[in-house]
């Protein structure tokens, strides 16, 4: 506690405190044992995170030295030109030559500055030749990813528990940094990201990738990243995007080529056996065990665990009017969504099996009981039949 | 001529003339801006320790959004205007404001406008939840139906800020003593001049955009929904077309307070005047053509980024010449210290500082990692409240003796500095480092790495919160017993018309123009 009191003292209060951070080096994960040494951008694993960092150096390096003249000179007339010490003032107040030089001085700075900026940036925006192609979309508040022709695709959601958020359960390590599964990729390939949102503007930001750019419903953006080094890295959704907007974290694990060719054949397999899963029938027993966890996941968030929503936000479905009435229109909310609401399409985002145990949930759990079912393949009919 | 001010609430509600609106404009921008604190308190409690211990993230999301548009809006901006009401007649030697009836309607709208805004957070839904910054379609289809409010709020708050500059403009135009040319004026009435253009320039612009947000929320267009044809983008480049000169405006000002204190307390001449007048011209120019570096995550076209990336990093050029004029007038001049010159000189440390994070800002590859993170927090406090803040402070200490005829107490004045100056820096300093490491902003809760950082912030933002009690407590202090003082130039080094009249200033002044050499 006492050497965090003289480091809280050292780093908040020294007036060279910018030094103090230059130079620091903390990698993304090493950071987690002590937050003190997170004072800058870590490097990141890719040829453009490097590139920004290098940039960003520069132009702190340029700012450290142009402040030790601004602020030399303040400090040395505060010290020197003090009535106190009785001295006399001067009485210029113009000079061509200066007033010029400390003109064209900056604007040369600034030249040089944008050269290397420019070269970035060209970089950065070249997402031609790439490898592989992830479609992202963000949605309110998770992220989903597509393999583009590889027919994988999964969300991907966070898995702190809500006690842990509420402080009833310790905090494990990754708080608010974990998800169910994370984005798999390959070390030494071109990915090039291609970035969606079905509901709000979302942000998808990997520092140790070098890669923010933002998910806008209705529009494609694109960016890529080639990462030189296996390892799990973690981000976070950038813009506000409701009251979700901290809980939509990312993970990336970056594998050997073979590791990912591996993954990616399990992944397609296990689609296959979800698909195959959908022609099954279950009993209410089952249906409600399922749609229990699976609502709790995608839906609890704003309908709230018990059913009674937010009120002026978000409408209970305990008692509602949808709930209660016919399945076909309690189908058609769930899989197309309300538009101009922010209720979502879900026939994209879920299994006919995890929506078929939602619906039959939501009619009879707390205090609603229809008493009816719907099957899996009673969703693909609704889906098909539209 | 010389009667006094009328008797009784009369005196305030009829009020047409500029000392008695500037006075509700102090008062009523120290409201909101104890408001507004209030609600940042609230978000720096939430994130003491990581986890939700206060307020649900529905409600932390409110805080965020009212306290920027109340500090913005309600403090930052009325604060200045009842400054310009208060000093420019008297910088320039006119007798009142141009439009005294308009006057006295622009400031007396601007408490309906925070009634609606504020009466939200007493509402089904809530209070504005989608950020001061109000992207759509979360402010749109995604929001609350109290946004209804919040768009005529804003329609209020605008067409007062619009009266207000038109006001400004007419006055400085047209009411100059004889012999006040241009090129003599003080830079606190040029600086104000040039943020009226701004204001009349793109309050509507303001205007315009939560009107569309009305239509798409309420009669079926499409502007910013891609379903119906139309752009979110679009939004942002609206938005931020009024938003970037909006930053300005609120700056500018600041500028033209701290180029009067420094060279008082220098004993000195502004260095540079001339200069400091194109400078702010060239800021006021470039602040119209850099909107979108606010955007460069949204991807925009490769020139566009390019565009938007060097434009804004020519401001630099303009601020630095700003900044090095103030300090070479403190260059050879014969320093003291007085609580004015504390806060003058703080402004110009910690708005360099925000300066030189800003630069860093510009460089469009750099920002993608800055961009919507807390280094962005960081970067834009060190401008609006040591920029703006300090340099209000550092006006009411400076010209408050000349307004009440009382001498606030030295002492108390420089300890309330002291705090406010530690506490901001402990406060915002470290939301650099948070954000370099990767935390976002707004964000009701974090990962456990940013713990440590988040609490030292929120120690420095209440020891910053518990200042401005000292302040309120010192300006109430010094109206009702302050020491008395009837010399007319309260600080030996001051210079303007404004320290010709008796002290303390009489209800009318300037009924017979003075005449400038």
């Amino acid at each position: 506690m006492v050497s965090r009191l003289k480091q809280l003292v050292a780093y908040a209060l020294s007036p060279l405190l910018l030094l103090s951070f230059v130079g620091q080096n903390a990698h993304a994960e090493d950071a987690h044992a002590s937050g003190w040494s997170l004072l800058n951008m870590p490097q990141g694993v890719t040829s453009v995170s490097n590139d920004i960092y290098d940039l960003h150096m520069t132009v702190v390096w340029i700012c450290v030295w142009i402040s030790v003249v601004v602020y030399g000179v303040m400090f040395y007339s505060m010290f020197a030109h003090r009535k106190s010490k009785g001295y006399k003032a001067a009485n210029f107040h113009e000079s061509t030559t200066v007033e010029l030089l400390w003109t064209i001085v900056p604007v040369l700075i600034l030249i040089w500055v944008a050269f290397p900026s420019t070269k970035s940036l060209i970089e950065l925006y070249d997402t031609t030749e790439a490898d592989i192609d992830i479609k992202i979309t963000g949605y309110q508040w998770k992220w989903q990813y597509e393999y583009l022709g590889e027919g994988v695709e999964f969300m991907s959601e966070l898995t702190t528990s809500e006690p842990a958020i509420y402080n009833l359960e310790p905090k494990t390590e990754f708080y608010l940094s974990e998800v169910n599964e994370p984005l798999v990729l390959p070390v030494g390939k071109k990915v090039r990201f291609l970035l969606t949102a079905k509901d709000v503007i979302h942000s998808w930001w990997v520092p140790d990738l070098g890669v923010k750019r933002d998910a806008v419903p209705g529009f494609i953006n694109e960016t890529w990243a080639k990462i030189d080094e296996p390892g799990v890295y973690r981000g976070f959704c950038a813009e506000l995007c409701g009251k979700g907007h901290a809980f939509m974290p990312i993970v990336v694990n970056a594998v050997s080529e073979d590791e990912y060719k591996t993954w990616l054949a399990e992944k397609k397999e296990a689609a296959a056996v979800l698909r195959e899963m959908a022609k099954q029938t279950f009993t209410l027993e089952q249906l409600m065990a399922k749609g229990e966890v699976a609502y709790n996941r995608s839906c609890a968030g704003c309908h709230s665990g018990n059913g009674e929503g937010i009120p002026g936000a978000f409408p209970a479905l305990k008692g509602s009017a949808i709930a209660l009435g016919p399945v076909a229109k309690h189908l058609d909310v769930m899989v197309n969504g309300v538009s101009g609401t922010a209720m979502q399409a879900f026939g994209g985002q879920l299994s006919e099996v995890d929506l078929a145990a939602i619906i039959t949930y939501e009619r009879n759990a707390w205090g609603n009981n229809v008493g009816d079912m719907v099957q899996p393949i009673d969703v693909l009919k609704f889906k098909q039949g539209q | 001529m010389a009667h006094g001010p009328a008797k009784g609430i009369g005196r305030w509600l009829f009020a047409t003339n500029h000392k008695d609106i500037g006075t509700m404009y102090l008062w009523f921008s120290f409201a909101m801006f104890l408001l507004g604190g209030t609600f940042a308190m609230i978000i720096r409690a939430e994130l003491f320790a990581p986890g939700m211990q206060l307020v649900k993230p529905e409600f932390f999301n409110q805080m965020t959004t009212m306290h920027g548009l109340v500090m913005v809006f309600g403090a930052i901006m009325p604060s200045f205007v009842g400054l310009a009401n208060w000093m420019i007649p008297l910088q320039i030697g006119a007798p009142d404001m141009a439009l005294p009836r308009m006057n006295n309607l622009s400031f007396w709208i601007l408490p309906f406008g925070f009634a609606l805004l504020a009466s939200t957070l007493f509402m089904e839904g809530g209070a504005p939840n989608f950020g001061w910054t109000f992207y759509a379609p979360l402010s749109t289809t995604y929001a609350p139906d109290t946004v209804n409010f919040f768009i005529f709020g804003v329609h209020i708050i605008g067409a007062s800020s619009i009266m207000g500059s038109i006001n400004i403009i007419a006055t400085v135009l047209n009411l100059r003593a004889p012999g006040m040319t241009m090129m003599k004026l003080p830079l606190f009435v040029w600086t104000w001049l040039i943020t009226a253009f701004l204001l009349v320039a793109v309050m509507p612009v303001l205007a315009g955009v939560v009107t569309m947000m009305l239509m798409d929320i309420n009669f079926g267009t499409s502007f910013f929904d891609a379903a119906g044809g139309g752009d979110p983008v679009l939004f942002q480049h609206i938005f931020w077309f009024f938003g970037h000169p909006e930053v300005y405006i609120i700056i500018l000002p600041a500028f033209g307070v701290v180029s009067a204190i420094i060279p008082t307390f220098s004993r000195k001449p502004l260095f540079g005047y001339s200069s400091m007048v194109y400078a702010t011209s060239a800021i006021a120019f470039l602040s119209f053509i850099v909107w979108a570096h606010h955007m460069f995550t949204t991807g925009m076209p490769i020139a566009g980024e390019l565009y938007f990336m060097y434009a804004t990093m020519l401001i630099a050029v303009p601020t630095g010449v700003k900044v090095f004029n103030w300090i070479t007038t403190m260059f050879r001049g014969s320093l003291s210290f007085e609580t004015p010159m504390l806060f003058a000189i703080a402004f110009v440390i910690l708005f360099t500082f925000g300066g030189f994070t800003g630069l860093m800002l510009a460089v469009a590859p750099a920002d993608i990692q800055y961009h919507d993170s807390y280094f962005v927090v960081g970067h834009f406090h060190y401008v609006m409240v040591a920029g703006a803040v300090f340099s209000m402070t550092a006006g009411i200490y400076y010209w408050l003796p000349k307004w009440c005829g009382k001498m606030y107490d030295e002492t108390m004045g420089k300890l309330q500095f002291w705090i406010a100056f530690i506490g901001f820096n402990i406060a915002f300093i470290p939301q650099h480092f948070l954000g370099l490491a990767g935390m976002p902003r707004r964000y009701a809760d974090y990962a456990l790495q940013f713990s440590d950082w988040n609490m030292v912030s929120s120690i420095g933002a209440f020891m910053y919160g518990a200042a401005q009690l000292l302040f309120l407590y010192n300006v109430i202090r010094t109206i009702v017993a302050g020491e008395p003082t009837s010399e007319e130039k309260t600080w030996e080094g001051a210079e303007g018309l404004e320290w010709t009249l008796p002290t303390p200033a009489p209800f009318h002044t300037f009924s017979t123009p003075p005449e400038v050499k």
